[in-house]
């Protein structure tokens, strides 16, 4: 019987084609749009963990309550041992210390006069050490418009941008003029050796980068952190994981009673990125959602016309002996079947889309030039192990919707005026 | 003569709603049938004929009265009763043939078996024999586009036929046919009265049919002006 229905349904082009068109073209959209979405907020979040929040942070407790203003002074001391301890319980993670710090920089003249200065966004990161990963991290060999990365002590590299507002050379010499841990001056000299460019707004206006070490010394900071990173070794963030790492670490390390011990936060915890992480989650919901919608009222119309044509067929079943359960059901099996098969290709046109978005991305820096968001210029599909699956939700859903409400007309309708559509 | 009666119809009427009011199809009808008849239900368009034999095939229910067919009662079957009822012991012809188009012949009489549950191998020999009894078996592996008018309608007898039902309705049969492939196919169905017998009953204004016919039943706005039994009025010409 089976085997019968199938058949038919194989000849009837009508019956097969254009559902499956439908499904096949829903159904790609679908991935494809999933992907993309999950590309975006991935590539979103991509760049908040390399250049801000890690995959986990560790922190002492009252850094965190004012993590807004960076306050050094709360930093956590002995940050080797933390990150030693850190590495030992999670192999699999890489840690790394950073300083972030406000101050005033300053381009002497020939006399060593104030010739220009502006207020920077301080970031001591580890520039020497081999197995950082914080050059690849933050992308620095790539966004090195001018000069090159430092490579000892007393160098400096400068956003492009804030250079150019302070007339200042490669090889030029600056002075930072910022406050050390215990909040007296600090002053250091530094020489610039290279200018970068992020392609984001929110780093390009005031940056400027040094080595961690030499941060340290000028702040005062020796051995100590106001920002210890994690990362995954595979570079991506995985928040289950995250969440379990954060739980252990906590559990292990945390006391409330003491405010300078220390805590950690997943990425998901920092930055209101919870927010945007549950954002993606439900738009990506609502597509699927009118996606559903959308191709459950086509194909309940194409099911409507399709069973008007067949109404007779159905008369006839009846007539033979069929009851109207076992049409139902074999309607609907056929539009399982139609479901599955639309799911399957359309599934593979979404992926191939997809992929190809995912190798080259689409480039969006014309139309983010002046965004002050951390955001990526190049957005790029991101092909999760949901999209394999999800076309098959509104592939199946929608023909298994729109066949039982096209079909409930056959429950609605007298066996006798089924029948009678013979007539016709 | 001693034949076991297979439909009792007593006072049945059929009111169908039209409006605000019914119209009454189907008048107070007493008829019973016995087995092995061929029987016409005659009588202008519009007399009830095929409402008739849409309550006899448990298609649809009378509004009073009662129809027995195959010692059912039509009006208490469920839905699923009446399937049954059609799909063991009840053949269907229609006016227009009603072939599934996307099947071949020896699919389209298959059909009924399938419903059946019928094991493969008996259900072969049975479609190729009822194929065989309308002449069609060269054209076994045609689609219903590729054949005649006749032809279609005999493979709808052979669909009707292939489950040997004890009963089989036939709406208006020779309608779309030319008078050659009218006498073709009613050759053929009084073979099979004869050989299986079948109960035929027709519901038809085709003076063709009445030739064959051995009773005539004639219907007039719903109700039944004549009852004859032919071998009897040859018998006495
Ligand atoms: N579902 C229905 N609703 C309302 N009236 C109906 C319905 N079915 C049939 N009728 C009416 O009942 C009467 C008998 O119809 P029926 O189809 O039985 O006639 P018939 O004898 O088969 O005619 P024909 O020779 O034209 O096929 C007609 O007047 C028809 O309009
Ligand atoms: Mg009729």
């Amino acid at each position: 019987m089976i085997k019968f229905l199938i058949k038919g349904l194989i000849r009837d082009r009508n019956r097969s084609m254009f559902p499956i068109l439908t499904v096949t073209v829903g159904v790609s959209l679908t991935v494809l749009i999933h992907c993309w979405v999950t590309g975006i907020f991935s590539d979103m979040i991509d760049v908040n963990a390399r250049f801000s929040t890690g995959h986990v942070k560790i922190m002492s407790q009252s850094y965190l309550e004012n993590i807004d203003q960076s306050p050094n002074d709360l930093a956590l001391m002995n940050a080797e041992d933390i990150i030693a301890e850190a590495e030992s319980i999670f192999s699999d993670m890489n840690f790394t210390t950073r300083i972030r710090f406000g101050g005033l920089l300053d381009a002497p003249d020939e006399n060593g006069e104030t010739r220009s200065q502006g207020t920077v966004m301080g970031l001591g990161i580890d520039l020497f050490s081999t197995n950082s990963g914080e050059i690849d991290r933050m992308n620095i060999q790539t966004s090195l418009m001018a000069g090159e990365i430092p490579n000892e002590s007393g160098e400096i590299l400068i956003s492009k941008e804030f250079a150019d507002n302070l007339e200042v050379k490669l090889g030029d010499p600056v002075t930072l003029i910022s406050s050390t841990m215990y909040g007296s001056m600090a002053m250091q000299n530094f020489t610039v050796v290279g200018m970068v460019e992020f392609g984001m707004s929110a780093m390009d206006r005031g940056a400027i980068i040094i080595d961690l070490a030499d941060a340290q010394y000028a702040l005062d900071m020796v051995d100590a952190a106001s920002e210890i990173v994690g990362y995954f070794d595979d570079g991506i963030y995985e928040d289950e994981q995250a969440q379990l790492v954060v739980k252990d670490y906590n559990a292990r390390f945390l006391d409330v009673t003491d405010e300078f011990s220390p805590i950690m936060q997943s990425l998901r915890q920092q930055n209101q990125l919870d927010a945007m992480l549950s954002y993606s989650e439900a738009m990506i919901g609502i597509i699927v959602f009118i996606f559903v919608l959308a191709m459950s009222i086509v194909l309940w119309n194409a099911g409507l016309l399709g069973g008007i044509r067949r109404y007779g067929e159905y008369g006839l079943r009846l007539a033979i002996g069929e009851n109207k359960g076992h049409v139902f059901r074999s309607m609907i099996s056929e539009s399982v079947a139609i479901g599955i098969a639309g799911s399957f290709i359309g599934s593979i046109i979404g992926l191939g889309f997809a992929l190809y978005l995912q190798v080259y991305g689409f480039d969006v820096s014309q139309f983010t030039q002046k965004t002050t968001m951390m955001i990526p210029n190049v957005y790029r599909a991101h092909i999760t192990p949901v999209a394999y699956y999800i076309g098959f939700v509104p592939g199946l859903f929608s023909t298994v919707l729109g066949t039982a409400l096209s079909g409930i007309g056959i429950y609605r309708r007298k066996t006798a005026d089924l029948f009678k559509e013979l007539e016709t | 003569m001693e034949k076991s009666s297979i439909i009792e119809i007593n006072n049945l009427i059929k009111r169908f709603p039209v409006g605000g009011g019914f119209f009454t199809a189907l008048d107070d009808i007493n008829l019973s049938f016995s087995k092995g008849e061929f029987t016409g239900i005659v009588g202008p368009s519009g007399s009830g004929k095929t409402t008739l034999l849409n309550i006899l095939g448990s298609l649809d229910v009378p509004t009073e009265g009662e129809a027995t067919v195959l010692d059912k009662k039509i009006s208490t079957l469920s839905h699923k009763q009446a399937a049954q009822l059609r799909n063991g012991h009840i053949g269907f012809i229609f006016q227009t043939y009603n072939l599934l188009p996307v099947y071949t012949v020896y699919e389209n009489v298959e059909f009924p078996l399938l419903l059946l549950k019928m094991p493969a191998r008996e259900r072969e020999k049975a479609v190729q024999e009822a194929i065989e009894w309308v002449g069609l078996t060269d054209k076994i592996k045609s689609k219903p586009a590729q054949l005649s008018g006749g032809e279609s309608q005999r493979v709808a007898i052979a669909r009707a036929m292939v489950k040997k039902p004890e009963l089989v309705l036939a709406d208006e049969p020779t309608a779309n046919l030319d008078s050659e492939n009218s006498h073709h196919i009613l050759r053929t169905m009084e073979k099979l009265n004869n050989d299986l017998n079948t109960t035929f009953i027709f519901a038809t204004h085709d003076e063709k049919v009445m030739s064959y016919l051995k009773r005539i039943i004639r219907l007039e706005d719903g109700q039944v002006v004549k009852d004859d039994w032919m071998e009897l009025k040859e018998a006495a010409s």
